[in-house]
């Protein structure tokens, strides 16, 4: 699938939500349900801190393209991480870094992404393009 | 006073008062707003909003230079709202109160301009471990500028200040320069014994700063009584303006210390060679300050006043017991900060959730409450803590809206575990 068939295919999973309780039931279902990230990756130089909660990022490059891991101690941000993970993660670098992450507005999630949140969500898609970036510069 | 005793209803009249605010009549996701995010800051009554469009309609000039009749009167209106100002903390002299942009202003002008003149290589600098990074971070800097050292008094496990420790580091330290701690803790809610600290401080000779940004709104506060050297405050907790804040200094410290900056209005000559500055306050005001802020924080005050600083208290402190009992029923939840001497503030945290999800899930209810580490990460530390909810109350919060804040974490808690 390509990033935008997943982001078309998240929003309509919460399309079949009509209010903001399930909506959040859901993603904190996702945080559940995930154990996104290998102790051994848990560590400072993986962190990218938000004021409100930290994220944990890894990044694999295999077979052209990245495999991203990703975790959080708050469990809403780590479903939401787990939603920019799903869209992004095993996609070549091109791909990552031209993306475009319209999902989580349509969500309705918008908020998540604004700076007074500084949940870290924001920091991590960035660091997630930078890595893309720095990768695909190796590959010229 | 216990839980389920009801809150005396004859000493404010909260639903005439909050018709006074007409931001709290604000709809957030389709529900009523629950302001409990007034430590951050206060919402504003219609009277101060009011005097700020007064300003600009009828008074709008540049102040302490215009011979004209505008600014002759926006100068008689600033210089008015210093003269309350004064009143309101019981300043023996209005210009003992100098105008800044806030607490963290006030702050910084203490440690650039007292430290240029006081402080040393191997001088010492003591705050506590309860401190907001605007009363930790100026010192760190001046102490590496200055090579001088900056001690911390720790606290217990109820978030009070070990004031044995405190009188063995005055005693043990014979280069003590300052002491600047905060009156009300921020994200404790603790009411720190500030007229001991200072006692025990100018017995050695050493002056003390408050930093009172948590104080003025809650509790009476009288310098003389004090006998404080600094305290600085923040108009925007204070039902007033954002920009605004007072620093109130004593005489004889402002005038020994050095303009914080250089600009307009702080000047009395200026050659190329040598500048002579003005006196005070205006050797600390340097260029065109916040007008309408420091004409309006007495709006603010005024307001305050018209209800009785000591009645307010007694409200808010009889609204903190009830919700902290009520919060205290959910299985897991701790208060952090449970000093005897307590205002306004209830810090809480939910073994097993992270305080930002809850924090997230009670504004889709309406509830607006901060969460994190409220600025005093160092703190946070030493209770093993991520950060905190911090619920913090005034005076037009109703006990209606405690109950809404404790179902609301109630259900936050049964959605996240």
């Amino acid at each position: 699938m390509t990033i935008n068939e997943i982001q078309d295919e998240l929003i309509d999973e919460f399309q079949m939500f009509t209010d903001w309780m399930e909506k959040y039931e859901y993603i904190i279902q996702m945080g559940k349900d995930l154990p996104l990230i290998s102790e051994q990756y848990k560590q400072d130089d993986n962190l990218i801190r938000g004021c409100q909660s930290r994220v944990w990022l890894h990044a694999d490059y295999k077979d052209g393209k990245v495999l991203f891991t990703a975790d959080s101690d708050a469990i809403i941000t780590k479903g939401l991480v787990s939603m920019v993970v799903r869209v992004l993660s095993d996609h070549t670098p091109s791909e990552i870094a031209g993306a475009e992450l319209y999902f989580v507005d349509k969500i309705g999630l918008r908020e998540h992404l604004s700076v007074t949140r500084s949940n870290g969500l924001l920091s991590m898609i960035k660091q997630m393009k930078l890595y893309a970036v720095a990768l695909q510069s190796q590959e010229k | 006073m216990s839980a389920t005793s009801t809150i005396s209803p004859a000493v404010l009249d909260v639903e005439k008062i909050r018709k006074d605010f007409p931001i709290l009549s604000t709809m957030v996701h389709g529900k009523p707003l629950v302001y409990l995010d007034n430590a951050a800051t206060s919402q504003k009554p219609l009277s101060v909003i009011k005097a700020i469009e007064h300003y600009y309609t009828h008074e709008n000039s540049n102040i302490h230079r215009g011979v004209h009749f505008l600014s002759q009167r926006a100068t008689e209106a600033y210089e008015v709202s210093r003269k309350k100002v004064a009143k309101f903390i019981n300043a023996p002299h209005d210009y003992e109160c100098l105008f800044v942009k806030g607490t963290t202003d006030g702050i910084n002008l203490v440690a650039y301009s007292y430290g240029k003149q006081f402080v040393k290589e191997g001088d010492t600098i003591i705050i506590s471990a309860m401190e907001h990074h605007s009363n930790i971070v100026p010192w760190q800097i001046l102490c590496e500028d200055r090579k001088a050292n900056l001690k911390v008094i720790p606290i217990n496990e109820k978030g009070e200040l070990k004031m044995d420790e405190y009188k063995k580091m005055l005693a043990e330290d014979k280069n003590v320069k300052l002491v600047s701690v905060c009156w009300i803790s921020n994200s404790l809610g603790t009411i720190n014994p500030v007229k001991e600290i200072i006692a025990l401080a100018h017995e050695k000779g050493i002056p003390v700063m408050l930093d009172a940004a948590q104080a003025v709104q809650h509790i009476v506060v009288d310098v003389q009584d004090l006998d404080v050297d600094f305290l600085t405050f923040s108009g925007h907790k204070l039902y007033g303006p954002t920009g605004s804040g007072i620093l109130y200094g004593k005489e004889k410290w402002l005038n020994a210390m050095p303009p914080y900056q250089g600009g307009g209005d702080m000047i009395k000559h200026v050659t190329f060679e040598k500048t002579t500055y003005n006196e005070l306050p205006f050797k600390f005001e340097a260029g065109t300050p916040n007008i309408e802020a420091g004409i309006c924080i007495s709006a603010g005050i005024d307001y305050l006043n018209g209800l009785g600083i000591e009645v307010v208290a007694q409200y808010e402190h009889e609204l903190l017991e009830y919700v902290t009992a009520k919060l205290l029923e959910i299985p897991g939840l701790r208060i952090i900060g449970t000093a005897d001497q307590k205002t306004s503030v209830v810090s809480f945290f939910v073994d097993g959730t992270h305080p930002s999800d809850i924090g997230i899930l009670l504004d889709k209810m309406g509830i607006a409450v901060r969460t994190g580490h409220h600025c005093t990460q160092p703190l946070m530390e030493i209770f093993g803590i991520p950060g905190t909810v911090r619920a913090s109350l005034a005076f037009c919060n109703t006990k209606q809206e405690m109950d809404q804040l404790v179902e609301g974490v109630k259900r936050a808690v049964s959605m996240l575990l």
